[in-house]
């Protein structure tokens, strides 16, 4: 999806800052542009200011500095419930006092839509959720994978363009939350709403968004498409958060056509992409991806510089195998190899060579 | 692996089958024994201290021993007295028979005494028939002509009417008055007249002044508790310490403390007067009176009030609220449909708690109460200090015990579930 330019954003952020003290800020000048119809997910860490973000957005937050727009229209002074944005919790917030349908039936009531048309409208969401024969239960007595279809149901019967989601997965199981993943993106597809996502799983971010706001320290350290992110990280606190991530300490010794030459640690000069960094002598950190790195010489690209490594850990993990090896001096540098019919499995203390194509190693800001 | 294959000799219990069901049941054995040990001193503390004393106070109030302890023959002769005319001789004979022996035993007093608390006027007949009969030194030619000289009352069915009804162990005779209620001297059960009509008023008191107790601390103590649950960790500890500090205070002195504020020449009078709110002459009188009662008795219950609602709405997050406001209802209408209905279970505890507390509550009243603040423990003490009624204190105390049981059953019955939670 093509980033939405300042008229045509559904959401917009504009230099919005928040503060709980008055004296630090959780949000730092946030400046993001949502479009409509787009599943846009805040990533970070907690404590990164993603949770805060969309709390300010459903209204339970208030901007400290800077406004939040909806449609075009500032919303700072528009109290949440007059928002008309729907809103999944991390703990489902099902009223354990009322019914599935009573649960779905209640943004009906105070919206005054007419009975005849809640039937229908309660019925078409439980439907969407595989949950029609539920209406009548408690929440205690529907499992958590049940509850979670339930308040996605819910956030979904009064037809908002806008839902939040604030990790609404969290508490499900590993495979029960990737199943969840694929409903609710194939929800978001068949309905066209915009959502905007808030998780510390960044698998969960890059299998469900069309963009993924990575969230540090009260900014947004990247704004792109999951594979943008994975695998052009602009910076290395984004290449160390998303996937698993190599990184070799070195110094710029050249740069030219986009190429950089880098001396790491152990004097092996290797061959990177200059991402953030700009000139010679300058220390960098080279991301390199586990699965980016070849041991076997005939599957190098040509002219691809490799470095002495040494086998300190062989792990079998069914689809693939991971190897812990030693590299420039660094003790966790690791590479993985599907589980092929050709693959060998790597012995600890054999000595190997490795390699990579020069634009799967980036030169990124030493953290 | 099939039933058959583990049901073999020796083999592991398999599902449903007597075995398993006794092996659980020996497995269960230890650990019940071990919780009964646990808690045996407190059972035995429980039973000398509390159920003892409790089934004794029932027995006080519908026992009647003093006939049949001290006027045996009487008892026998008046068994088989058909009640239409005045019983025959033997009767007075035998009544007679017994003031002999009650009085070398010093024991009439009693039996006038409890005869007089049935029939006022008893007692005087009572002694006087003892002496004179004592005084007798042959037997006279017919008991009852003597009697009748002694005093005409016993000339007259009512006497013997009450001598027979007293003839019984068990009595009624308690509750009976402790419902304003008394018998006829035909032996018919009617009311007292108006004036002399104390525990049903006070019974009636006593409820709607606790009702309006446990109003006001519901009132006071619902915002305070949603307000404490809101807060974080830290703070809401720092506010329970808060109140739950008259706890550390001794009831006395906080009592001590609002009669200082309260009375007519107290600190809250002299400002209002200070201030020329109110005149010098017309200070309103806030202590010795019901008013007192009901504001002591609020302050002194409201941490009762407090804690269940408490604990009740800490466990209630944010996000419900939350989510109903997103929904589109608006703060308000997000509560009362929302968390109010939530902390219900919390409201019924905290009322059921203060409620009971407040019907027997005996200390405040009785210090803050004046005439018009007395609640009925207040009588049950002075039926046990000062006019030695036990039996009446007893029946008493007693249908106070009923009523407190009976409403914490009902509230068991409305919430649904049978176990009542006063956490």
């Amino acid at each position: 999806m093509n980033t939405p330019t300042k008229t045509d954003a559904f959401v917009q952020f504009d230099r919005v800052q928040k503060s709980y003290d008055g004296e630090t800020l959780v949000v730092k000048e946030l400046n993001l542009s949502i479009g409509k119809g787009e599943f846009l997910t805040m990533l970070g860490p907690s404590g990164s200011g993603k949770t805060t973000c969309l709390m300010m957005l459903a209204g339970f937050e208030t901007a400290t500095q800077g406004d939040i727009l909806l449609d075009g229209k500032p919303i700072n002074a528009v109290p949440p419930h007059k928002r008309g944005i729907g809103m999944v919790f991390q703990n489902y917030a099902l009223f354990p006092h009322m019914t599935v349908n009573e649960n779905l039936y209640f943004p009906l009531e105070v919206r005054g839509i007419g009975k005849s048309e809640r039937e229908g409208k309660i019925k078409r969401a439980l439907d969407m959720v595989q949950m029609g024969a539920f209406g009548n239960r408690r929440p205690s007595q529907l499992s958590g994978g049940q509850q979670q279809r339930i308040a996605l149901a819910r956030a979904l019967v009064f037809e908002p363009s806008l839902v939040l989601m604030d990790e609404p997965l969290g508490a499900l199981d590993k495979q029960l939350r990737e199943h969840m993943q694929f409903e609710i993106k194939h929800l978001h597809e068949t309905l066209g709403i915009t959502v905007v996502y808030v998780t510390h799983d960044q698998g969960e971010a890059l299998t469900m968004s069309d963009r993924i706001a990575v969230f540090n320290d009260g900014r947004i350290q990247q704004l792109a498409a999951p594979d943008v992110l994975y695998e052009a990280p602009q910076n290395s606190f984004v290449a160390q958060f998303i996937g698993e991530n190599n990184k070799l300490p070195g110094t710029v010794e050249d740069i030219a056509d986009g190429r950089a030459v880098v001396r790491l640690a152990t004097g092996e000069v290797i061959a990177a992409t200059p991402v953030n960094v700009s000139g010679k002598g300058q220390k960098t950190l080279i991301s390199i991806r586990p699965e980016r790195v070849e041991y076997r010489a005939e599957m190098l690209p040509e002219g691809a510089h490799t470095v002495e490594a040494e086998v300190l850990e062989f792990i079998y993990m069914g689809d693939i195998f991971r190897t812990r090896l030693r590299v420039a001096g660094s003790d966790d540098f690791v590479i993985k190899n599907r589980n092929t019919l050709d693959q060998r499995r790597l012995k600890p203390g054999e000595k190997i060579r490795i390699g990579w194509a020069p634009q799967d190693a980036r030169a990124l800001d030493p953290l | 692996m099939s039933a058959e294959a583990t049901s073999a000799k020796g083999g592991p219990a398999s599902a449903g089958t007597p075995a398993l069901k006794a092996s659980l049941r020996r497995a269960e054995r230890k650990k019940r024994r071990g919780a009964f040990l646990l808690t045996l001193p407190l059972l035995l503390f429980i039973t000398v201290m509390f159920l003892i004393p409790l089934l004794g106070m029932f027995w006080l109030s519908v026992a009647n021993t003093t006939m049949t302890s001290y006027m045996p023959q009487t008892v026998k002769e008046l068994s088989t007295w058909d009640g239409k005319d005045l019983p025959p001789e033997a009767a007075y004979a035998a009544v007679a028979s017994d003031l002999k022996v009650a009085f070398k035993n010093h024991t009439f007093g009693r039996v006038a005494k409890r005869l007089n608390e049935e029939s006022p006027g008893a007692f005087g007949l009572i002694n006087k028939t003892t002496f004179r009969t004592a005084r007798l030194r042959t037997p006279p030619a017919s008991w009852k002509d003597e009697f009748v000289k002694i005093d005409k009352t016993w000339g007259e069915k009512p006497i013997w009417t009450l001598l027979k009804r007293e003839s019984s162990v068990i009595t009624s005779d308690f509750y009976v008055a402790a419902i304003d209620m008394q018998y006829s001297p035909e032996g018919k059960l009617e009311r007292v007249p108006a004036y002399a009509r104390i525990y049903i008023p006070l019974f009636i008191r006593t409820a709607w002044m606790s009702a309006l107790i446990t109003f006001l601390t519901l009132l006071l103590g619902y915002p305070l508790a949603y307000w404490i649950s809101r807060l974080p960790e830290a703070k809401a500890n720092l506010m329970m310490i808060a109140v739950l500090l008259p706890f550390w205070t001794s009831l006395l002195v906080r009592i001590t403390a609002w009669i200082v504020l309260l009375q007519s020449h107290g600190v809250i009078n002299s400002i209002l007067v200070g201030s020329g709110a109110v005149a010098d002459t017309a200070r309103p009188q806030l202590i010795n009176n019901s008013l007192g009662t009901v504001i002591v008795m609020t302050q002194v219950l409201l941490p009762f009030m407090v804690l269940p609602l408490y604990s009740v709405m800490k466990s209630i997050p944010d996000s419900y609220v939350r989510a109903a406001i997103s929904m589109g209802a608006h703060p308000w209408r997000a509560f009362w449909r929302v968390f109010a209905p939530l902390t219900a279970s919390g409201v019924g505890a905290g009322v059921l708690l203060v409620f009971i507390l407040s019907i027997g509550y005996y200390i405040t009243p009785e210090l803050v109460g004046g005439q018009n603040g007395q609640f009925i423990s207040n009588r049950i003490a002075y039926n046990v200090q000062q006019s030695l009624n036990w039996g009446l204190a007893a029946a008493l105390g007693t249908i106070l015990t009923a009523v407190t049981l009976i409403l914490f059953l009902l509230y068991g019955y409305i919430t649904g579930n049978r176990k009542v939670s006063i956490t």
